[in-house]
């Protein structure tokens, strides 16, 4: 009795779901919008006369529905990818979870004992360079290349001690071949070289609020005077 | 009784094909440890059992597969996975220009578009490892890098122009059954980006930065594997979403025991 009950609501699931389809593509085919915009940008689903001046309702340019049914993602951005990411809060989410800030990435591991304390200094010193109160409007994430060491409680004990806890701190950990995919988006190069050592590349990426790549500064202690400029370039 | 054996038999032999279908084409590649050129810490590296796709992805699988996956068509796919090159030799999103062969490898292909051709197999792109020990088989010997004639042959072959558009199966497989890995087309691995030996990284890698030249040298065991060094420098110079003429690639599949 139970499975008939669930198959009956999971055909009913997936009608309403059908009927959601339709009603959308329905929509995109035929919306109208008065060429004055007297009411805004209200719009209809016939072509009448607009209440307000009596002009005929213009069928609405497709393109402007086609940018709102990607969510306005381009093909560039790095929200396309669809790897799942566990946050050192413990949070499992999508790289697209992060859209709306300006990210600043890097790829480290956190048992590293040379290159990456500079790394994560060298991501430190870019966050004092932002004015207080537009650091809301970033998100540094600190992506591990060694996923199977750092679960998110090392990655949140990590946060913790180099004082990186507060909230436009990210930490993620991926899986193998997510992380192997973000690495080659970022143009990152890494190789396990002992069970517990990495060399990888130096490279902090920003990107701006759509996941396009904006800047690349690659090396360690180089001067970031151009890394902060094409970050404060993104902010309002 | 009779009957039932019957019976019995015909369904082993149905299931057999069954479970072993997907492995057609396929050569089962014995583990072992070797030296590659480049291994951890320049030691042995472990591979495991696994098994090898016998020739590299033709033209004609590519076609199928776009079209059952149709955001890997030539005009559909994303910028962030492919570059300006990719499927250049393709007329449209289906067909391949007039001068191409269906039975020649498939070349400009991203390492994006060619980790998910395997994936959707079921399968996966080869690593590095993996790949360098099956290749340095030759027709009688597991590891032939010795031979002076291996290395010949292949260098050989890099200064041969244009063998992209030969067709698949036409050089000797080697002693695993495997046709190709020299002699037609460079291949992507997995964990190409593993590589850390280009001129960039020289500036931003940890590990020996500022004597790149001749750590590179030092870490290398064999000197003399000059045909090794250059699928190595290329591995380094490459970016995911490159694509490249005379860049093709095959796949593997782990066994399950």
């Amino acid at each position: 009795m139970k499975t008939l009950k669930s198959i009956v609501f999971l055909i009913l699931l997936i009608l309403t779901f059908c009927s959601c389809n339709s009603k959308k593509s329905n929509q995109e085919t035929v919306l109208y919008q008065c060429p004055m915009h007297c009411e805004g940008d209200k719009t209809y689903t016939k072509p009448e006369t607009c209440p307000v001046c009596k002009m005929d309702l213009q069928p609405m340019e497709l393109s402007t529905l086609k940018i709102e049914n990607t969510n306005g993602i381009s093909e560039e951005s790095i929200f396309n990818l669809t790897s799942e990411w566990n946050t050192e809060e413990g949070k499992q989410i999508q790289l697209r979870d992060l859209k709306g800030k300006t990210l600043v990435m890097v790829m480290i591991y956190t048992s590293c004992k040379a290159a990456c304390p500079r790394l994560v200094a060298d991501m430190r010193n870019i966050e004092t360079k932002i004015p207080d109160n537009k650091i809301d409007q970033l998100n540094f994430v600190l992506i591990s290349i060694d996923p199977k060491t750092d679960t998110p409680e090392r990655l949140k004990s990590f946060a913790i001690e180099n004082y990186m806890d507060d909230p436009h701190w990210t930490f993620l950990q991926g899986t193998e071949t997510g992380v192997r995919e973000f690495a080659n988006v970022l143009a990152v190069k890494y190789k396990q070289i002992s069970p517990i050592d990495f060399s990888h590349s130096n490279i902090i990426s920003v990107f701006n609020s759509q996941g396009e790549l904006m800047h690349q500064q690659e090396g360690l202690g180089v001067d970031n005077t151009e890394t902060v400029t094409s970050i404060l370039k993104q902010l309002k | 009784m009779k009957g039932h054996v019957f019976r019995y038999l015909t369904f082993i032999i149905l299931t057999q094909t069954i479970v072993f279908g997907q492995s057609k084409n396929m050569a089962y590649i014995q583990g072992s440890r070797y030296i590659p050129l480049y291994g951890r810490d320049s030691t042995v590296v472990e591979v495991k059992d696994f098994e090898m796709d016998v020739f590299p992805v033709t033209n004609a699988q590519f076609i199928e597969f776009v079209k059952q996956y149709p955001k890997w068509q030539k005009s559909k796919t994303l910028k962030l996975f492919t570059d300006k090159s990719y499927l250049y030799n393709w007329k449209n999103d289906s067909e391949l220009k007039d001068s191409e062969k269906l039975n020649s490898p498939v070349t400009y292909v991203s390492w994006f578009a060619a980790k998910d051709y395997c994936e959707c197999q079921g399968k996966r792109l080869p690593t590095v490892d993996e790949w360098e020990y099956v290749a340095m088989a030759d027709e009688s010997s597991r590891d032939a890098r010795l031979k002076p004639d291996y290395n010949k042959q292949i260098l050989a072959w890099y200064e041969t122009p244009k063998t992209n558009e030969n067709l698949i199966g036409k050089n000797p497989k080697n002693i695993w059954g495997v046709y190709d890995l020299h002699g037609l087309v460079w291949e992507w691995t997995l964990d190409f980006n593993s590589v850390l030996i280009t001129g960039e990284s020289r500036k931003d890698v940890d590990k020996d930065s500022n004597l790149f030249c001749g750590s590179a040298a030092v870490n290398a065991t064999d000197l003399m594997n000059y045909a090794a060094f250059m699928r190595y420098a290329i591995r380094g110079s490459l970016k995911a979403k490159y694509s490249m003429k005379n860049l093709g690639f095959r796949c593997v599949k782990d066994i399950n025991k």
